[in-house]
C-alpha cells in the first residue's frame, strides 16, 4: 500500500493515511502543503486604510460566513413540527455555538416570560414544591460539557440508498455545549422522594406539552435543571428558561421548557415513549426505553459534497461521542475498511461529550473510501451498517449509529456511500 | 468545574456541619421551593398513566367521536385516520414483522390510556388543549373503534380504557431499564 503514496511521511494505514504522531510532534511542516485560498479578495477598501465599524451590543458571525447556518425541515401543515440541523461540517472544535445547536420541536417554540414560569415537583413526594427562576438562580450550580442528540439522528442511514446531501443534514441532530444549572438531586432532596417513586414524568410548557418518563435514578445521578448554555441563558429554541439535561440520554427525554416533574411508581407510557422513540425490530418486537445514545463517530471533513481541489495533504477530521462514557479510540480508514489508523484525539476527552479526532491524509488523486470507527470506554465499538441492520432490522428509525463512509473519486469529489 | 459528585460532597459537608447545630439537617439547597395547595396540585395532575391515575371520570361515544374527528382531525390524519401529513392511526394491513410494517394505534401502541393522554395534551396541533375531557373520551372511543378494539354502541368509560388490553401490549422489550415481571404491571427503575 505504502509505495503508491509518494510521501516520506510515516504511514498510518493504507491509501495515504499518515501516522497521527506526525501531526502531534510537528516535525513536518504540513501547513505548507495545504491549499491556500485561490479566490482574490473582493474589491473593497483595504481595512488597514479605513477605520473599522463600531461596537455592537450582541455580536454576529462575519458577513462572509453566511453559509454556516442550520438547515431546517418542517411539516407544512404544522410548521413548528420539524427539525433543524447543526452544520457540523462547517464547525471546528467541540463546542457548538448556541445559535447553531440543532432544533427538534413538536409544535413550535413557546415564548415564556421567566417571571411567570415555575418548575413544580409533585406526585410521589413528601413536600410538593414550586421553584421560580429567581429561586433556582440562587441554588448551588455546576457546569459540564455534554452532547445532546436526538434519538432520530442519522435515521436516513436506514434508507436503502445513501442520501447525497451535506453530511450534517443527516447527522446534525446532535450538538455539544457547556451546560450550567442546578443538580436535580438537590431539588429531589428538598421535596423528599417517596421510596416507591421510580419514575418521573417530565413535561414541557410548549404547545405539545411534551411528556417523557425518566428514571428517578438518573435524576438523582447526573441530571441538571439547565439554565445556561455556553455561558449565556439558554435560548428559546433550546428550552428557555430551563430544560432538563440528562447527559448521554436521547434528546427527547431532556425536556425543554420544563415546568413539571411528576414522580410516580410507573412510566406514563406517553405517546413519545410508546408509538415514537421506540425501535421496531425485524421480528416485530420493539426496543423501548433505549435511553442512552450509543457510541458513534462522523468524519466532518472531507464529507459529502466537498471537493479536494488539489492533491496533497489534508486533515481527515470529525467528531466522536458516546452516551455511555468517554471515547477511548477513533480509527480512520481510507481504503474502505481494509486497514485502519488510529486518529489523534483533541483533549481533554470528557465523558458523554464530543471528542474531536484528526488524522493527516496524503491524497494523490487516488480513489478512496473514508470511514471512521469509534470505541468508548465500555468497550463498545461503532458497528458497520450491515452489522447494525443484521442486528436491528431496517424499521428501528431511531438510534442509528453505524460507521459512515464517503467515497472520494479521482477528481476529488466526495460522496456518501454504503460499503 | 464542579461535578455533581463534588457538588453533593460539598452539600453533604454543609449537612454534616448543620447536623451538629440542629436535630434535623437542613435540605441540601437553600430551601426556596414554594409549597403548593391541594387545588393547584389537582390542576397540575394531567398525566394519564396506564393504571388510570390521572384519568378523569367520563364516557366516550364512538359516533360523537367520529363527527369530532371529521371536523378537527381528518385534515391532517386523513379520512377516518387513514393517514395524511400526520401518521395513519388505524387500518394496519401489514404486520409488524413484515417488510413494510404498519405502526398504528391498534397494531403498535401498548396502552389505550396513551391515546387519551396524547389527544388531550397535544391535539389538534393548531389548538392544543382545546378539547374537553368529554370530547377526548369521544375521540378515544372512535380511534379505538377504528382499530377494531371497541364496539360502536358501547360507551368508553374510564374502566374500559384501563382494562382494555392492546394487541401489542407485550411487544416491547425494555433496554436501559429493567422491565417488571408480566404479572406486575408496575415498573421498577434500574
Amino acid at each position: 500500500m505504502g509505495d503508491e503514496n509518494d510521501t516520506t511521511l510515516p504511514p498510518g494505514a493504507g491509501n495515504g493515511l499518515i501516522d497521527r504522531r506526525t501531526l502531534l510532534t510537528g516535525s513536518v511542516a504540513l501547513g505548507a502543503a495545504f491549499c491556500l485560498p485561490r479566490t482574490p479578495m473582493a474589491q473593497k477598501p483595504d481595512p488597514m486604510q479605513v477605520p473599522g465599524s463600531g461596537f455592537v451590543t450582541y455580536g454576529h458571525p462575519s458577513v462572509h460566513e453566511k453559509r454556516t447556518i442550520r438547515y431546517s425541515s418542517t411539516n407544512p401543515m404544522a410548521p413548528g413540527n420539524g427539525i433543524s440541523y447543526t452544520p457540523l461540517h462547517r464547525l471546528e472544535g467541540t463546542i457548538v455555538p448556541n445559535g447553531l445547536h440543532f432544533e427538534r420541536h413538536h409544535n413550535g417554540v413557546p415564548n415564556i416570560d421567566p417571571a411567570s414560569h415555575r418548575l413544580t415537583i409533585h406526585g410521589k413526594v413528601k413536600r410538593p414544591l414550586a421553584f421560580s427562576i429567581d429561586a433556582l438562580l440562587r441554588y448551588p450550580m455546576h457546569s459540564r460539557q455534554c452532547f445532546v442528540e436526538c434519538g432520530g439522528n442519522s435515521n436516513a442511514g436506514w434508507n436503502d440508498e445513501p442520501l447525497q446531501t451535506a453530511t450534517s443534514n443527516i447527522h446534525g441532530m446532535v450538538a455539544n455545549s457547556e451546560w450550567t444549572g442546578v443538580p436535580v438531586a438537590i431539588l429531589l432532596d428538598e421535596v423528599g422522594v417517596d421510596p416507591a417513586a421510580t419514575w418521573a414524568v417530565a413535561e414541557g410548557r410548549d404547545a405539545f406539552a411534551l411528556a417523557m418518563s425518566v428514571p428517578v435514578a438518573k435524576l438523582s445521578d447526573d441530571a441538571m435543571i439547565a439554565l445556561y448554555q455556553n455561558g449565556e441563558r439558554i435560548r428559546p429554541e433550546n428550552g428557555y428558561p430551563m430544560r432538563l439535561l440528562l447527559p448521554g440520554y436521547e434528546g427527547v427525554t431532556q425536556v425543554k421548557w420544563l415546568h413539571r416533574l411528576q414522580l410516580a411508581d410507573q412510566p406514563a407510557m406517553a405517546r413519545n415513549e410508546t408509538s415514537r422513540y421506540t425501535e421496531l425490530q425485524a421480528d416485530g418486537t420493539a426496543r423501548q426505553f433505549t435511553l442512552e445514545m450509543e457510541v458513534k463517530s462522523l468524519i466532518t471533513s472531507p464529507s459529502t459534497g466537498m471537493v479536494l481541489d488539489e492533491r496533497g495533504l489534508y486533515e481527515v477530521k470529525g467528531l466522536a461521542w458516546s452516551g455511555r462514557g468517554r471515547i477511548v479510540r477513533v480509527e480512520v480508514s481510507a481504503d474502505g475498511g481494509k486497514s485502519w489508523a488510529e486518529a489523534a484525539l483533541d483533549g481533554p476527552v470528557q465523558p458523554k461529550c464530543f471528542t474531536r479526532f484528526r488524522l493527516p491524509w496524503h491524497w494523490q488523486g487516488q480513489a478512496a473510501v473514508l470511514k471512521s470507527r469509534a470505541t468508548d470506554e465500555t468497550g463498545e465499538v461503532q458497528p458497520e451498517r450491515d452489522v447494525l441492520i443484521a442486528k436491528r432490522g431496517k424499521h428501528g428509525y431511531f438510534h442509528y449509529n453505524a460507521v459512515v463512509s464517503y467515497a472520494v473519486d479521482e477528481d476529488g469529489f466526495v460522496s456518501h456511500v454504503y460499503t | 468545574m464542579c461535578t455533581p459528585r463534588r457538588a453533593r460532597a460539598w452539600m453533604v459537608g454543609l449537612l454534616l456541619t448543620a447536623v451538629v447545630q440542629a436535630q434535623e439537617g437542613p435540605p441540601l439547597g437553600p430551601g426556596l421551593g414554594q409549597p403548593l395547595d391541594e387545588r393547584t396540585l389537582l390542576a397540575l395532575d394531567r398525566t394519564v398513566f396506564p393504571d388510570g391515575t390521572g384519568l378523569p371520570q367520563g364516557s366516550g361515544d364512538v359516533s360523537l367521536g367520529e363527527a369530532l374527528f371529521a371536523e378537527r382531525c381528518a385534515h391532517c390524519h386523513g379520512e377516518a385516520g387513514a393517514g395524511g401529513t400526520a401518521p395513519e392511526l388505524a387500518y394496519a394491513q401489514m404486520p409488524l414483522d413484515s417488510e413494510w410494517p404498519d405502526q398504528t394505534i391498534g397494531s403498535y401502541w401498548p396502552y389505550a390510556t396513551t391515546v387519551f393522554d396524547f389527544v388531550r395534551r397535544a391535539m389538534p396541533m393548531e389548538a392544543p388543549g382545546s378539547l374537553s375531557d368529554e370530547q377526548t373520551y369521544h375521540l378515544t372511543a372512535y380511534l379505538l373503534h377504528l382499530n377494531g378494539l371497541h364496539e360502536r354502541d358501547a360507551p368508553l368509560t374510564r374502566q374500559v380504557l384501563i382494562t382494555l388490553r392492546m394487541p401489542n401490549r407485550d411487544g416491547f422489550r425494555w433496554v436501559d431499564v429493567t422491565k417488571p415481571p408480566p404479572e406486575a404491571d408496575r415498573t421498577t427503575a434500574p
